[in-house]
């Protein structure tokens, strides 16, 4: 058993189509992709707002004016 | 070349090769600069300097012995003697060694091997910077550039590898044969160099030394990025009948094949590139909350995990490869680093060594069962071979020589420079030599200005 559905290259190139390992499972690894894409805007917007929160409160009237000269 | 069809794919596969060590060059270039970047300013030159000789030690050492190597070493010594028959004709002294118009391909791809070395030693030189001696970095550079990698690639990354042969090794765009043995050879020389003053608090807690140019790091790693592109090209082998081949295969449809001649295609290998860096940037963002420099590493960290497979992974197996392996390495480079005081400057070790090994791991087990090559006779892809190849590349292969070669230098004294050097700075001399002159030309330009005589041109 291969998990690309060949266990040898005894094979006629021209009669191979697809050769990724567990075909027919298309569908749930596009499920677990989007899973993923999903999750990380979550987790990202979660901790950006976090972060600016938090931000907007330590700033240093005299720190920002020296930034805001430096441009 | 006899016919137009095999000149054809002569010159084709020729000029395939050189295109990908241009490309390839810029590794080296995107390797010096984040190397530069992230040393401080009183070490430029001499960080620069020793990752630029790199380029010509490795090169003469691996014209004079490693390509030798790789043609002679597929069964030695555990499974056969040297192949003195595929040997002899990459000696330095062979006529295929030089201009030679019956042989257009010896020289485009010794130099696309050559690249490979240069990436192994410049790897090391990466997480050595700001305290080891240039002539220590630059043995070791020869020895992992020109010796063990070419070792390596002899047995797991040939047609006729014993590793290949035996174990099913699977590492098609060199998870291990590169990017292990290169982090395990790191850890072996930090383990025995130590860290760079200042690293650890007194209590052991690790201390971040920031990168004295974020920029230059940036733009570095970009251009490994670009240059990795060429090196997965460089992988492949273009164009090539089943004929050519002499497997197994059957029928007449020509193909490009893996390093193993196993076939595979340029369109395979780019989705999964850019799948797999793309699952590596976005796990490293997370898990790094949002860190800059681990987040661009963790591109080439992606990319590196799910190397081993990527001529047969799907994109999103390859995304998710890519991910996966960069959460262990990051979680696992600040328990080295914690647990163990080791001072890895730029990453290199977790980077290169971890995702390497954990990369082969993976494939083990996604590309289970699956023909490692096209000839008969090999054992098929599985979790335990990948698991003694990672162990052959990251710790026999790379660690082991790396740490006993450091233990000696160590020992004779020639591995690590003067404290009093390290707190003034490598580049002392020639930043006083610079001001010095800086000096004496403002000097005379003053002069001429105040109606002195003009200075002689």
């Amino acid at each position: 058993m291969s998990t690309i559905g060949y266990d040898s290259w005894a094979v006629d190139l021209a009669e191979v189509g697809a050769v990724y390992p567990f075909q027919g499972s298309e569908g749930l690894m596009v499920v677990l992709g989007v899973i993923f894409w999903i999750g990380w805007h979550r987790i990202q917007f979660v901790r950006e707002g976090a972060h600016l929160e938090k931000a907007k409160r330590i700033g240093d009237r005299d720190k920002i004016n020296s930034l805001l000269e430096k441009y | 070349m006899d016919g137009n069809l095999n000149a054809l794919t002569t010159v084709f596969t020729e000029f395939y090769y050189w295109v990908t060590v241009v490309f390839m060059f810029l590794i080296h270039v995107g390797f010096c600069m984040y190397e530069v970047g992230a040393s401080r300013h009183r070490n430029h030159m001499h960080t620069l300097m020793k990752n630029i000789m790199i380029i010509p030690l490795v090169t003469v050492t691996f014209f004079f012995f490693g390509w030798w190597i790789y043609w002679a070493f597929p069964s030695f010594p555990f499974f056969g003697g040297l192949n003195h028959d595929a040997g002899a004709a990459n000696l330095p002294w062979s006529q295929n060694m030089g201009t030679n118009l019956s042989d257009r391909i010896t020289g485009v791809f010794w130099a696309a091997f050559l690249l490979f070395s240069w990436t192994a030693a410049s790897i090391v030189s990466g997480a050595v910077i700001e305290r080891i001696r240039s002539s220590a970095l630059w043995l070791h550079a020869v020895m992992i550039g020109s010796v063990f990698w070419i070792i390596d690639a002899a047995w797991g990354w040939h047609a006729e590898g014993w590793m290949v042969k035996y174990l099913g090794y699977h590492d098609a765009y060199a998870s291990g044969v590169i990017h292990a043995i290169a982090g395990g050879y790191a850890l072996g020389v930090i383990m025995v160099l130590g860290p760079r003053i200042g690293k650890f608090a007194a209590d052991g807690t690790p201390r971040d030394i920031p990168p004295h140019n974020p920029w230059m790091l940036t733009i570095g790693i970009f251009l490994i990025y670009s240059g990795f592109w060429g090196f997965y090209a460089a992988c492949n082998i273009p164009v090539i009948s089943p004929e050519g081949i002499g497997g197994l295969l059957t029928g007449e449809t020509w193909t490009a094949t893996n390093i193993y001649l196993a076939p595979t295609s340029l369109s395979a290998i780019t989705f999964n590139f850019l799948m797999s860096l793309s699952g590596g940037l976005m796990a490293a963002y997370v898990v790094s909350k949002g860190d800059a420099f681990w987040t661009f590493s963790g591109g080439l960290a992606g990319i590196i995990t799910a190397s081993a497979g990527n001529d047969l992974y799907h994109p999103i197996q390859a995304m998710l490869v890519g991910a996966v392996g960069v959460v262990i390495v990051y979680k696992l480079h600040y328990w080295v680093e914690r647990t163990f005081k080791i001072d890895d400057a730029v990453g290199a070790v977790a980077v290169h060594g971890y995702s390497g090994i954990v990369g082969l791991i993976l494939a083990g087990f996604l590309l289970w069962g699956a023909p490692s090559s096209p000839y008969e006779g090999y054992a098929t892809v599985n979790p335990v071979g990948q698991t003694i190849g990672a162990v052959i590349m990251f710790f026999v292969l790379g660690f082991l020589p790396a740490f006993v070669i450091s233990k000696i230098q160590a020992a004779m004294g020639v591995l690590r420079i003067p404290v009093e050097v390290e707190l003034q700075g490598l580049d002392y001399a020639e930043h006083h030599a610079y001001e010095d002159a800086k000096a004496a030309i403002i000097e005379a330009d003053k002069a001429a200005l105040d109606g002195g005589s003009v200075p002689a041109e």
